[in-house]
């Protein structure tokens, strides 16, 4: 995957999440990063110091790959020494300091007591907290992980999201992670890279990519949006047959818009109520959401529904658009 | 042999399977390894057993005997480990690097296979000898390869190298490239990234590939003979002794250097084996 015009300023001890579909160019740029691969034009910088041409192994980060890629002959501890073991005679320390940094890391990973077994006999999210492990005793610059919790079941996914932000908080690493799920990466960063084609759409908090997504990419890609074909005018919308108002005046012409089932509000009759179908009802995680259709010629929307509140299939509510999130078609 | 039969004498091998066919298979697998392999070498040790122990001891005590054993065995094991060390070479340029010609190479590997071994002796020795292009490259040094042990080498690594490529070949084919990306992100040079994880990732696929070749090179005959001199307690191999000993109808004598070689041949794999199987335990390809 290609990469273009990439210009991402991290901040020291910040957690950042690189989010984006597959194939949008997020592993790329980590192993840039790393120097697993190597830039065409560009420059990577660590604090003031060009690290373009550095090689890999000087460029002292913490990789930790989606597999884990762990030594397999080699035990836990001996895994987590091993960056430690391969500096050459002057910067290595002493045995007995290994020792302890390793004891150190199996405590911080909680891990202590599995430090003679062998990377088989793990379970994954064990490999996973010795990968973090091995990357962290090297003291690295930066932190890089790839899909940390891709291949984890969802329960041990949510305990080490969290344990992983713990981590960060007491080691204050700088600490950069990629991500396909947008949870993972909403829930866990500091700010969020939202990366598309090979080129960055919105660096910012998680709030803001949520509530001011900077592009129509990004509003599309986060938070479960419906992209609705409309046409703009001033303050008004028209979304199939219906006008609505709305406080976006900047956009004319043909226009999306996103709506996210939080979007939508359930109102009286009114000037501004849409009347909506109801296609079905179902179940999200703990909400209730109705599905509905604003038009035959309309990809459908979803709104949550209020608990005891009773909707049935073929029921028209009047709805309104809380929020607007208009952006001119391309 | 049924399955009430089996289960009756092997209770604790068989267990409940969702793959069927345990009875067929290993029913099938033991009638196919005797009619091969373990009846003929029975009437081996039958026919040596004619002798009695001390008539086997005998034979394979006598001077000339444990020089040729020595010969055998001895550069057997060292041509395994050139083997070892050129042959993971090859591997590792077939699989690591695209260049043309690559195919052609890979073929090549396999001729020690396919060519009828006394060709090759033939090839080699004249290669080898002091006039030959390569012995003559060597003969002014004083070194004289064709018609010494050290032509037994040449001949022995050449029918032993496709072994060794090829159980490390698909090893190294798939073995993970992040690993080695990781080692290097760990500050690992690349000699370290390729002596503490590549290649002891590799060991347990080389034992076999050097227990094959070993194998193969104890028991061949067609090449050697024709590079080798064949001077009794200098370079003449085992199995060379062996046919002398038919040629003289000394057939119990022949069978009793053969059961010898049996056994050291067997307690060798078997310590490989071993060796394998821990290397296995211990690499973690459980």
């Amino acid at each position: 995957m290609a990469i273009e015009h990439v210009d991402l300023a991290v901040q020291p001890g910040e957690l950042l999440a690189l989010l984006g579909p597959s194939g949008s160019g997020k592993t790329t740029f980590l192993r840039l990063i790393a120097g697993l691969e190597a830039p065409t034009a560009g420059r990577i910088l660590f604090g003031e110091e060009d690290a373009t041409r550095l090689a890999v192994r000087d460029r002292r980060v913490g990789f930790v790959f989606q597999h884990y890629a762990l030594f397999r002959h080699l035990t836990v501890a001996e895994n987590i020494a091993y960056g430690l073991r391969v500096r050459p005679r002057r910067t290595r320390p002493r045995d007995k300091e290994i020792r302890q940094r390793v004891a150190d890391l199996l405590d911080l990973v909680q891990l202590r007591g599995l430090d003679k077994r062998h990377p088989a006999q793990l379970s994954g999210g064990q490999r996973q907290r010795v990968a973090l492990a091995r990357a962290l005793a090297v003291e690295p610059r930066v932190l890089l992980l790839d899909e940390p919790f891709g291949a984890l079941d969802a329960k041990v996914r949510r305990d080490l999201r969290r344990w992983l932000r713990e981590v960060h908080d007491r080691t204050g690493h700088t600490t950069l992670f990629v991500t396909h799920d947008q949870e993972e990466a909403l829930e866990l960063a500091d700010r969020v890279a939202i990366f598309n084609r090979g080129a960055v759409e919105q660096v910012g908090t998680p709030d803001d990519v949520l509530d001011r997504p900077a592009t129509a990419f990004v509003a599309g890609f986060v938070g479960e949006a419906v992209r609705l074909p409309v046409d703009a005018a001033g303050s008004w919308i028209r979304i199939g047959p219906h006008q609505v108002r709305t406080p976006e005046e900047n956009v004319a012409g043909p226009a999306e818009l996103f709506v996210r089932p939080r979007d939508l509000v359930i109102a009286r009759p009114g000037a501004d109520a849409i009347p909506a179908r109801v296609i079905c009802v179902r179940r999200s995680g703990t909400s209730r959401r109705a599905e509905l259709s604003l038009s035959d010629d309309l990809p459908t929307v979803e709104i949550e529904l209020a608990d005891g509140r009773t909707v049935r299939r073929g029921d028209v509510l009047p709805v309104v658009l809380a929020t607007v999130r208009l952006f001119t078609s391309r | 042999m049924s399955d009430a039969a089996l289960s009756g004498w092997l209770p604790r091998v068989r267990k409940p399977s969702a793959l069927p066919g345990f009875g067929l298979t290993l029913g099938f697998a033991v009638s196919y390894l005797s009619l091969i392999v373990l009846i003929p070498l029975a009437v081996l040790v039958a026919r040596a057993g004619e002798l009695g122990l001390d008539g086997i001891w005998r034979v394979a005590t006598t001077p000339r005997v444990l020089a040729a054993l020595e010969v055998s065995f001895f550069i057997s094991a060292a041509a395994a480990a050139v083997n070892a060390v050129f042959g993971v070479i090859v591997a590792w340029v077939l699989v690591r690097y695209d260049f043309s010609g690559k195919r052609l190479l890979d073929a090549a590997v396999d001729l020690p296979f396919a060519l009828p071994t006394a060709v090759a002796g033939i090839a080699l020795a004249a290669l080898y000898a002091e006039n030959g292009w390569i012995g003559s490259l060597f003969a002014p040094w004083g070194i004289k390869i064709a018609f010494t042990p050290l032509g037994i080498l040449v001949a022995l690594i050449f029918i032993g190298l496709p072994f060794v490529v090829r159980t490390v070949q698909p090893v190294l084919q798939d073995f993970d490239r992040e690993v080695e990306e990781a080692s290097a992100t760990l500050g690992a040079t690349r000699r370290q990234t390729v002596f503490r994880v590549v290649l002891p990732g590799l060991t347990p696929a080389l034992l076999t590939g050097v227990a094959l070749a070993f194998a193969r090179a104890v028991g061949e005959y067609g090449s050697v003979i024709f590079i080798a001199g064949n001077m009794p307690f200098i370079s003449e191999i085992a199995p060379l002794l062996i046919v002398t000993k038919l040629e003289e109808f000394d057939y119990a004598g022949a069978a009793a250097i053969a059961t010898v070689m049996l056994a050291i041949s067997f307690l060798t794999l078997l310590a490989i084996n071993g060796l394998q199987a821990f290397s296995r335990r211990r690499f973690g390809h459980a």
